[in-house]
């Protein structure tokens, strides 16, 4: 009796308000749209107008490469943002591990503190930074012509783009790191080092495989969010700038085509789902082992 | 312990300095006497007048606190009995329908709670389905701490407590729940902070019914950047500081759980 007293609030909650509403997307995706934007009916209306299932929102998206295009822009956007926030953050995460104990839990919260603030806000920062009237761009235009070339916009570019992804998901690569990088046995490194191995090869030999599982955790935690990202492009990037988020938003609040946003938002479920599963398994210690 | 090479040091320096330079310049801009968020002329007060007499940014605030209460309220209940009910009795399923709506793109959920509060509880978007939403991402965050902090604890005094004689409901009352306290209240600060900050399901589940503050400050840099901005900004951000340290002081594995 307690254990359903315990149980059934929050499962009740959320199977209505996040797996009910998965499931209409899943059927969403097989609906024609309605006349106003949302939904035509499943059953005949007797109006001589579209109603029941269909696979023309799924046949949509083959029909035109515009759409492969912008899913392969954006796992590509979405791999060099992993690449360069792993870059940034293994040495964060590997001073941390190594400072002293007293010092560890400071450094982490210096790294969660940015992360708290609002995520447009760190976004407005780099607005500000990028713009044209910013020094960056104002010391760069100079050199720019100087050397006889045209003036480049630093804002809404694909760079652009990546620095706002970079920024804001960075955290999210340093924490599962950290936290697998602080349970290495310095004792191996100290073998490592007695047997005659230099800094190069204790790092490509010890540290860097045994944090396979942090770098895999991680990376999930940075590639999944920049896939389905639409702000950071909207506010950073140019109209070529296109992302799935991008393109799902505008299936429903702009053109407000549901059923074919539906179907973008199933495949990047499907995409999101197979890359966890992927990351789950690899960081499985056990899987490392064998 | 081993020395750390110079250039990894200035590495993670670096990197740090890239963390909170873009902030320090928001915080310092907020400060300038210039419409152009371009470099420093001299000091004023001058954007936080023009924030108090912002009607609009002042009912957006009012809105984000009032949604963050009451959202981070509901997720707190839900959340703990979700974490009590992980650590006790395991069920598979539960950790599952719990952590997914956190680990999917947040769009996804903003876009299928647009749809399902629309097409099937024929919904008017506003106050309502923007607290629903917001409960649905924060659950699993206050479970997550909960759960966390009934691991690290010892079994037998909850046996201890049994074997005194004392109800499950005393059990929970008298010995669970104050242990699991700081826990709780360190979720609840998260949710809060979760609530406060969240601009991605809001942007889908707000319709033109109502506007929050990371709403209001979408669509003023969306049309051009501005220091009112900036002030509004700093001030979201000490408040947010407050939350968080003030998390992370109730609970040890808050930073574990954030992680």
């Amino acid at each position: 009796m307690t254990k359903w007293a315990v149980l059934s609030p929050p499962t009740l909650f959320l199977l209505a308000f996040f797996l009910a509403p998965a499931l209409i997307m899943v059927l969403a995706s097989f609906q024609y749209p309605g006349e106003f934007g949302g939904l035509a009916p499943l059953t005949d209306p007797g109006d001589g107008k579209e109603f029941g299932l269909t696979l023309e929102n799924h046949a949509f998206f083959f029909s035109d490469w515009l759409f492969a295009e912008i899913f392969a822009r954006s796992f590509a956007v979405a791999a060099a943002s992993t690449l360069i926030c792993l870059l940034l953050a293994y040495p964060v995460a590997w001073l941390i591990a190594q400072s002293p104990r007293r010092h560890r839990d400071l450094l982490v919260l210096l790294v969660i503190l940015p992360f708290a603030s609002n995520f447009l806000i760190r976004v407005y920062a780099w607005m500000i930074l990028l713009g044209p009237q910013a020094a960056l761009a104002r010391t760069l235009n100079g050199v720019l012509a100087a050397l006889g070339l045209e003036p480049v916009s630093l804002l809404f570019s694909p760079c652009a783009v990546l620095v706002g992804m970079v920024y804001v998901h960075l955290p999210f690569m340093i924490l599962p790191l950290y936290t697998n990088l602080e349970k290495h046995d310095p004792v191996l490194l100290d073998a490592a080092q007695d047997l005659g191995a230099n800094a190069w090869r204790r790092f490509w030999g010890v540290t860097w495989p045994l944090s396979l599982p942090g770098v895999f955790s991680g990376s999930a935690l940075v590639f999944i969010p920049v896939l389905g990202m639409f702000a950071i492009p909207d506010l950073l990037g140019g109209t070529r700038d296109m992302l799935i988020g991008n393109l799902i938003k505008d299936q429903f609040l702009g053109v407000r085509d549901w059923p074919f946003g539906a179907a973008l938002s199933i495949m990047l479920t499907l995409a999101v789902l197979s890359l966890a599963g992927a990351a789950a398994w690899l960081s499985k210690p056990k899987a490392r082992a064998a | 312990m081993r020395r750390l090479p110079t250039w990894l040091l200035l590495a993670a320096a670096s990197s740090y300095a890239f963390l909170y330079l873009p902030l320090i310049i928001v915080v310092a801009y907020s400060f300038n006497d210039s419409r152009l968020n371009a470099e420093w002329v001299g000091f004023t007060l001058d954007w936080y007048r023009v924030l108090l007499h912002d009607e609009e940014m002042l009912l957006a605030a009012r809105n984000s606190l009032l949604i963050a209460l009451v959202s981070s309220g509901a997720a707190t209940l839900l959340g703990t009995l979700a974490g009590l009910g992980m650590h006790r009795w395991r069920p598979a399923w539960l950790p599952l329908l719990v952590i997914t709506p956190v680990a999917m793109p947040e769009i996804l959920l903003g876009v299928s709670l647009l749809v399902f509060f629309i097409q099937v509880l024929h919904l008017t978007l506003g106050f309502l389905s923007v607290v629903l939403a917001h409960i649905t991402f924060s659950i699993g965050f206050v479970a997550i701490v909960v759960r966390a902090r009934l691991a690290g604890m010892d079994e037998s005094i909850f046996e201890a407590a049994r074997d005194l004689g004392a109800t499950p409901w005393q059990t929970f009352r008298l010995v669970t729940f104050p242990l699991i306290l700081p826990a709780v209240v360190a979720g609840f600060l998260m949710a809060f902070t979760l609530s406060l900050d969240d601009f991605v399901i809001t942007f889908f589940t707000a319709g033109v019914g109502v506007s929050t503050l990371p709403l209001q400050i979408y669509s003023m840099i969306k049309i051009a950047v501005t220091p009112e901005v900036n002030a509004v900004s700093t001030l979201l951000m000490l408040l947010t500081l407050v939350l968080v340290i003030a998390a992370s002081r109730m609970d040890k594995g808050f930073m574990r759980g954030a992680g």
